[in-house]
């Protein structure tokens, strides 16, 4: 096992004249929190879709676990073990909380059987498990889009982790969400994350979040990587403070 | 190869001309689907009803008149009159009562209210004209037949098929390429069509825009079938057969492409009239056949965009 | 769940009562076991928001399945498979085709296929006879050909059986893995690709399923009535099945059935009177559920208990 479990040389990816990627090389290591910060139209999203296969790059290449991904169609990327979750949680709004999470353990244990009950007592079991963990187990039995954004995007997030994935994109996991929550929101998610190992990238505009959460923080700027390195450094080079901090404090 | 076409030529020729008019008709019908869809985001199962109705509507005007006394030349006008009475009376008339009902609900019961729709209208166009054929072919037989020479052939053929039918469509398609992009009315839709929550933040009057563009849609479909009246013996059956060969048009082309329309439209109207005379059995498959062909190869359609899918 | 059981078992004795208590009920129950049996079919596709304009083709595959074979091979107990083999078959071809588009491409898609059908059955004349249909041979049940009121019965006894079982089916499947992850299409198929699970794959199953029953149903109706016509693929055919659906309620396997035998008893009365304005009546009564009760005749069912 490498110490590095993504990597990404040189992606290039221009949408007409706007180069959402420009030569973007990041090594992801085992086991870290990686925090990507930068302004909106940075190409932060455009590099968690290369990366779990919606956006396919002009040039470059990702390797995962020592295999090149690039040219994967999303479901294979999954299988690979790279999961993801959502700046705006994708449900299924009409099914429970606790059928969301059971489908996530089918999607991973095999959905494929037509018969059997997929809140079979075993599956039942371990998706309360898992909601547990998250702090949803009273909100098992709502349907989905009964229930408010922070835990809409804990749910998303739940549903990643169900799929145990050996790496999770989180797109902004604490956007959209209401500022008391937001810190509980993190601290359920850094211990549930820290408890099953795994290791994480997530897109923040929080810059408390960053710095309390973060291993390591990689600056985002017009496409490119501006700045890279522990959140105590980057955060306080007066450059990123400047051009990055200062808009996404106004965003 | 060559023996086969020399033998067949003037058949072959017949099935060029025919599927001339045959596209032009398919496009009314189209071009007013895909106008529909990109303001009201709602595929109008009953569209083909619509055309129709104008058919139906077009020929009892035309023998009212024809029964009056009234010149031969009066026929043109009942076509006319057909298609305006539809996209005034009953497109305003759905749109209020049935489809405002309905915006923004689950794609699903859309799909099932417009089919409802289709219901009744084949039923109420069956209680109104009844079940036997009904004909009135005067503003065919007005322009008389023009001698095509072809090869060593010459073929005779309507001037109303060959000029008018396609005249109308060519005018249609150029007068709404310049009616959306010229007028304000017109560019309003384009913008309606292209993002309808930034429009209406403008204060664009989104109802109006939605009554106006379905009635206006209706209208087409109602003047597509008036132009087809005299050259059809009229049936039940025809809307049900014309809203799923407009649809194959539409989806052929990619939804909301209008000049796409129009070309496929001519591809699948020739491609269905070469049937008629080569393989009559096969005629009503034809259109399907190019249509899966090309999903397959192009799932959006000739013309289409892919949409790139929101997260 | 329960009460859905035993309103089945209620519905199952009441049928048999009805159809002994009045013997030419028998024909017209029967019918609405088959077509109920094909209903469940639209009520997958209805789960993953989907809805099928062109239905009826598998009927009518089912039908002409048992119209073709029965000179040759009359046992019903052969037949059957045979029309669900052929059904299902078709419907794994198509769906292949059809699995990649959704809503109105969906719904017009299969009104197209629908139509191609129909107008192949109505004109290839050498083979299907055209409108004029085909009769279906003498049949034979496990070997035996009893007289003609046994085998009315035993075709509705099938019907019923096999209504009981693909009603079965039905509710495993749905409250499955594969059944609520269908419904997932309908809410956010984005997700189950995030997962890892193919929703083409998803849909496909349920759409051949659909089309294995169908051609069951369509078996049935030529079991019952005896002759085929292209009638059976027309696209008011497959409107009916819609009309059932939405009428019985898409709530439970129950609701194709409720919906079925109101519709067919209702028919018998009343179609006669006013053929040339049925469709017309179908489709106003289709706007008033949708529009007011959308969960059809089983939502009004079980909104009463709740309460």
């Amino acid at each position: 096992m490498s110490e590095v479990l993504l990597s990404a040389k040189g992606l290039r990816l221009a949408f007409g004249g706007v180069k959402a990627a420009d030569g973007i090389d990041l090594d992801v290591r085992h086991g870290e929190f990686l925090a990507i910060i930068g302004p909106n139209g940075a190409g932060k999203t455009t590099f968690i879709n290369m990366t779990t296969g919606y956006l396919r790059p002009q040039a470059g290449r990702i390797e995962f676990d020592g295999k090149p991904i690039l040219g994967l169609s999303p479901r294979a990327i999954v299988r690979r073990g790279i999961g993801r979750s959502f700046q705006l949680p994708q449900l299924f709004s009409e099914h429970t909380v606790l059928e969301n999470a059971a489908l996530a353990i089918a999607a991973r244990r095999g959905i494929w059987s037509p018969l059997n009950p997929l809140l079979r007592p075993r599956w039942r079991d371990e998706a309360m498990d898992l909601l547990d963990r998250f702090g949803l187990r009273a909100v098992a039995e709502f349907r989905a889009d009964a229930l408010n954004e922070g835990a809409r995007k804990l749910a998303d997030i739940a549903m990643a982790v169900a799929l145990e994935p050996s790496l999770l994109l989180m797109d902004e996991p604490t956007s959209g969400v209401a500022a008391a929550e937001k810190m509980v929101i993190v601290e359920t998610l850094v211990r549930v994350l820290r408890s099953t190992g795994v290791t994480a990238v997530f897109v923040e505009h929080d810059m408390d979040v960053v710095a309390r959460f973060a291993d390591r923080v990689a600056v985002w700027s017009q496409g490119r990587i501006a700045a890279l390195g522990p959140p105590g450094e980057v955060l306080a080079d007066p450059k990123v403070r400047r051009e990055v901090i200062g808009i996404a404090a106004d965003a | 190869m060559t023996d086969w076409f020399a033998d067949n030529s003037l058949l072959f020729g017949l099935a060029l001309l025919d599927g001339l008019a045959n596209a032009a008709l398919i496009f009314m019908v189209a071009v007013g689907l895909n106008l529909v869809f990109g303001v009201l985001r709602i595929v109008n199962v009953a569209h083909g009803s619509l055309f129709a109705i104008g058919a139906y509507t077009a020929a009892s005007i035309g023998m009212f008149f024809a029964a009056r006394g009234l010149p031969p030349w009066t026929g043109y006008v009942a076509l006319v009159l057909a298609a305006v009475a539809i996209g005034a009376v009953l497109g305003p008339l759905i749109e209020r009562l049935l489809l405002r009902r309905i915006y923004g609900h689950e794609d699903v019961l859309q799909l099932l209210v417009t089919f409802a729709l289709f219901m009744i209208l084949e039923d109420v166009q069956k209680l109104v004209w009844g079940v036997q054929p009904v004909s009135q072919d005067a503003p065919l037989k007005f322009l008389g037949t023009v001698d095509i020479p072809f090869g060593e052939d010459v073929i005779p053929f309507t001037a109303y098929q060959l000029f008018v039918i396609p005249g109308v469509a060519v005018v249609t398609l150029l007068g709404l390429a310049w009616f959306l992009r010229r007028t304000l009315t017109g560019r309003v839709i384009v913008a309606v069509t292209t993002d309808k929550e930034a429009a209406t933040a403008m204060g664009i009057d989104a109802a109006r825009i939605t009554l106006l563009t379905f009635s206006f849609g209706a209208g087409l479909a109602a003047l597509g079938g008036a132009l087809a009246s005299p050259t059809l013996a009229l049936v039940p059956g025809i809307g049900a057969q014309t809203i799923v060969l407009s649809f194959a048009v539409v989806a052929t082309a990619g939804l909301g492409q209008i000049e796409g329309a129009a070309l496929t439209a001519l591809l699948i109207g020739l491609g269905r009239s070469i049937a008629v005379y080569f393989a009559p059995e096969f005629e009503v498959v034809v259109p399907y056949l190019i249509m899966v062909a090309v999903l397959l190869v192009r799932p959006q359609g000739l013309f289409g965009v892919i949409e790139t899918r929101r997260v | 769940m329960k009460r859905e059981s035993l309103l089945a078992a209620l519905g199952a004795i009441g049928l048999v009562a009805c159809a002994w208590a009045v013997p030419w009920l028998k024909f017209v129950l029967t019918i609405a076991l088959a077509k109920g049996i094909a209903v469940l079919g639209i009520l997958l596709l209805l789960r993953a928001g989907q809805v099928s304009f062109g239905h009826s083709m598998f009927l009518a595959l089912g039908a002409y399945t048992v119209a073709f074979l029965a000179p040759a091979e009359n046992e019903v107990l052969l037949l059957l498979p045979a029309a669900a083999l052929v059904a299902g078959g078709v419907g794994l071809v198509i769906g292949l085709f059809l699995v990649r588009y959704r809503d109105i491409f969906f719904g017009m898609l299969n009104l197209a296929f629908a139509m191609v059908l129909y107008s192949l059955l109505e004109k290839l004349y050498d083979f299907t006879k055209g409108t004029d249909g085909i009769r279906v041979a003498a049949l034979t049940f496990a070997g035996t050909e009893p007289e003609r009121g046994t085998q009315e019965w035993v075709v509705f006894g099938i019907a019923l059986g096999l209504a009981i079982l693909f009603g079965l089916l039905v509710r495993f499947y749905l409250g499955s893995p594969m059944g609520r992850a269908l419904a997932g299409i309908k809410t956010r198929e984005t997700r189950l690709e995030f997962m890892g699970v193919s929703a083409r794959r998803v849909l496909l199953f349920a759409y051949v399923l659909s089309a294995l029953m169908g051609g069951v149903g369509g078996a049935l109706i030529a079991m019952t009535t005896r002759h085929v016509t292209p009638q059976i693929a027309y696209w008011t055919s497959s409107g009916e099945l819609v009309f059932i659906a939405i009428l019985g309620g898409a709530g439970s396997a129950l609701g194709p059935f409720l919906g079925s035998v109101a519709f067919e008893l209702v028919r018998v009365y009343a179609a006669a009177a006013v053929a040339e304005a049925w469709q017309m009546i179908l489709g106003a009564v289709l706007l008033l559920v949708i529009l007011f009760a959308p969960g059809g005749v089983w939502g009004l069912l079980s909104r009463r208990w709740r309460a």
